[in-house]
């Protein structure tokens, strides 16, 4: 019986394949709408982590403000000062390496092109911590730190952007008002967690920065690469304690800065993205009941339209359960189709856009089967009412109806 | 042997001031291999008795045996599996479904009775070379005429053998040779295969051919007549002689 029920469904929505193409779209937009976002979401969340934990598992990173959300948060706390900087690397053991940084936007100006880039200020101990290597040049010496010269390393893009293949080494380029010297250019790293380009950036004395650019001594964040990854918690701790003395903190008041780990790091920055998976999933999900009703509102004009037909098979002898099922299975039946087609599609959705995001994609079966599963469970539900009323007619007037 | 009996059978529409009484008490009994032809005026409640015959309805009061089943105790499911297996139905709309290939349609209550699709297959045919459609087998009901949709209704009707068929004006939408062929077809399922018939018709010359006719008026039998057994019927002589008549006309207009 179960099968023939399946046979009947499946030419009942041939027979109106127009309409049942129409009825099914809600589900299949609602499904492959829920599947694609969540996928996406997911790739993004894997993404932001990946890139913080590429950083390596021994990377500190002290900014001021109570919690980093994302770059640029934590404004008003004090910021810190290059002295900070010297007596976390001076007081506290275990440490490979500090790196003070500000950064700034500015426009660079090389012959005739320009370009609006990051330019940030650092050490030495900025591209060891960063895990930045070289492709050509130099790094800075001692002296042109201390001095705070005129001298810069590019990212790859800057490079590219100002340069293309030319050998940069030793030109001069303009940055706002001053003019520096380009001694090194650096490997390209790719996108960061938040989707920037890192590349697209040009490194500066700490020094340099400081007077010709902001004006000012601050620093705004430091990065502390901790030499043996099993010391982190200790390091972590003496840094806040000697942080709260500096800044002059007592007990009663909460830090206004924080150190964060790279698993900290990552769980902060995907924090966001698995809030707009949430809310998108939710939003998306909205458009699969919408889909459900749209079966139902179907499914009860073809009771009515086809009552007569009901009317046949209840005097032919079909039991009220066998109507019952007819109607259920072809309502279950139209809206798996629509999570099926919604799968599909959605699989490719996913895949063009992680491409296009530069997101990894990652097959999620639990999502695809609970899409599949709700459309399903949809069809049961919104075809309920309609079969119900179908295998409830009194067959004498079921067979008059015209 | 006893197929059916009715006894003392009442049925009620309505409630209150509006309340008709469509039964009055009938009292009716019909034999294994019996050809009843049920007639009587509109609202005289023959449709009524048949639907209550036909397990389609329920009466208000009074028993009826089918077999030795007391109908009137089964519930909706039991009467639905009792239409399953006894009983085969035609109906004055055809009452075909659409857009359903002939095949298809007499295949239908095999379904339910849940036979295997190479048996479904076989009965099916052979009830539609009995009623002589076999080369219409993959038509759909708009494409056949009336008299072939019947036949397919026929087929239907009676590729599960059923007990008794029960045709409610079979030839009400037909012309007068159409319905003339449909009644042989019944006669002839009668006679050779012993199938039961049941038929409501308010067409005298139709209700010849049956058997026995029975006569209600106003919700009870008013009449029971057993007709003399007769060979079957040729198209009368009158009838010839005005289509003549008709065609010589016709001729002498073109001309």
């Amino acid at each position: 019986m179960l099968w023939n029920s399946l046979l009947l469904a499946m030419r009942e929505i041939r027979r109106n394949l127009l309409r049942s193409f129409l009825t099914i779209l809600g589900i299949v937009i609602g499904v492959a709408a829920v599947i694609t976002m969540v996928t996406l979401g997911n790739g993004a969340t894997q993404a932001v982590k990946n890139q913080v934990s590429s950083l390596g598992s021994n990377l500190l990173q002290i900014r001021p403000g109570q919690r980093m959300m994302g770059p640029g948060g934590g404004g008003g706390a004090p910021q810190f000062k290059l002295e900070d900087a010297e007596a976390i690397r001076t007081q506290i053991t275990g440490i490979a390496a500090v790196s003070p940084q500000v950064s700034r936007t500015a426009t660079v100006v090389s012959m005739s092109k320009n370009w609006s880039t990051s330019v940030a200020g650092a050490t030495d101990d900025f591209f060891s911590a960063g895990n930045w290597v070289l492709a050509s040049g130099r790094l800075f010496t001692s002296t042109e730190q201390n001095a705070g010269q005129s001298v810069c390393i590019l990212g790859a893009t800057l490079y590219k952007e100002l340069y293309g293949q030319r050998d940069p080494i030793g030109e001069s380029l303009r940055v706002k008002n001053f003019s520096c010297e380009v001694i090194g250019v650096l490997k390209a790293k790719g996108q960061s967690a938040m989707g920037r380009d890192q590349d697209d950036t040009l490194v500066m004395p700490l020094r340099t920065v400081q007077r010709r650019l902001t004006g000012n001594r601050d620093v705004s964040a430091i990065l502390v690469s901790v030499a043996d990854e099993n010391d982190i918690t200790r390091v972590q701790g003496e840094i806040t304690d000697l942080l709260r003395q500096r800044r002059r903190l007592n007990d009663s008041e909460d830090d206004n800065f924080n150190v964060m780990d790279t698993r900290q790091i990552a769980d902060a920055l995907s924090g966001t993205t698995k809030v707009m998976t949430t809310l998108l999933g939710a939003v998306a999900s909205v458009s699969l009941l919408v889909g459900g009703i749209g079966i139902m509102n179907i499914m009860l004009v073809s009771v009515t339209e086809r009552t007569r037909e009901i009317g046949i098979r209840l005097a032919i002898g079909a039991l009220e359960r066998e109507v019952l099922m007819q109607f259920l299975t072809e309502a279950v039946m139209l809206s798996a189709l629509g999570g099926i087609i919604g799968i599909i599609l959605a699989t490719l959705a996913s895949i063009s856009l992680s491409n296009l995001m530069q997101v990894p994609y990652t097959f999620n079966a639990s999502i695809n089967l609970v899409a599949f599963a709700f459309s399903a469970g949809i069809g049961v539900l919104f075809g309920f009412m309609p079969a119900r009323r179908a295998a409830q007619l009194d067959p004498i007037n079921a067979l008059r109806h015209e | 042997m006893k197929l059916i009996e009715l006894r003392n059978i009442t049925k009620t529409y309505g409630q209150g001031q509006a309340q008709f009484q469509a039964l009055k008490g009938v009292n009716l009994s019909i034999d294994k291999g019996d050809f009843v032809a049920v007639m009587g005026p509109s609202g005289s409640g023959k449709s009524t008795a048949m639907n209550i015959l036909g397990c389609l309805d329920v009466p208000t009061g009074g028993e009826y045996q089918f077999r030795d089943v007391q109908v009137e105790k089964l519930d909706r499911n039991e009467r639905a599996l009792l239409r399953r297996y006894y009983f085969g139905f035609v109906f004055q709309g055809f009452n075909l479904l659409a857009r359903t290939s002939a095949q298809e349609n007499v295949e239908l209550p095999l379904l339910y009775r849940g036979e295997p699709s190479s048996v479904r297959h076989h009965l099916a045919k052979a009830a539609l070379e009995k009623v002589g459609l076999s080369r219409w087998w993959d038509h759909t009901p708009a494409e056949l005429s009336g008299g072939q949709q019947q036949r397919v209704a026929i087929a239907r009707a009676i590729v599960t053998q059923p007990e008794l068929l029960l045709a409610d004006e079979p030839t009400g939408n037909l012309d007068s040779q159409r319905s003339h062929e449909i009644m042989e077809l019944l006669v002839s399922l009668n006679r050779e295969q012993g199938i039961t018939i049941l038929m409501v018709t308010h067409e005298p010359d139709m209700a010849e051919y049956a058997k026995r006719i029975v006569t209600f008026v106003d919700g009870n039998v008013a009449s029971d007549v057993r007709n003399a057994e007769k060979p079957a019927k040729t198209p009368e002589p009158e009838q010839a002689l005005l289509a003549d008549a008709l065609r010589s006309e016709v001729i002498d207009a073109v001309e």
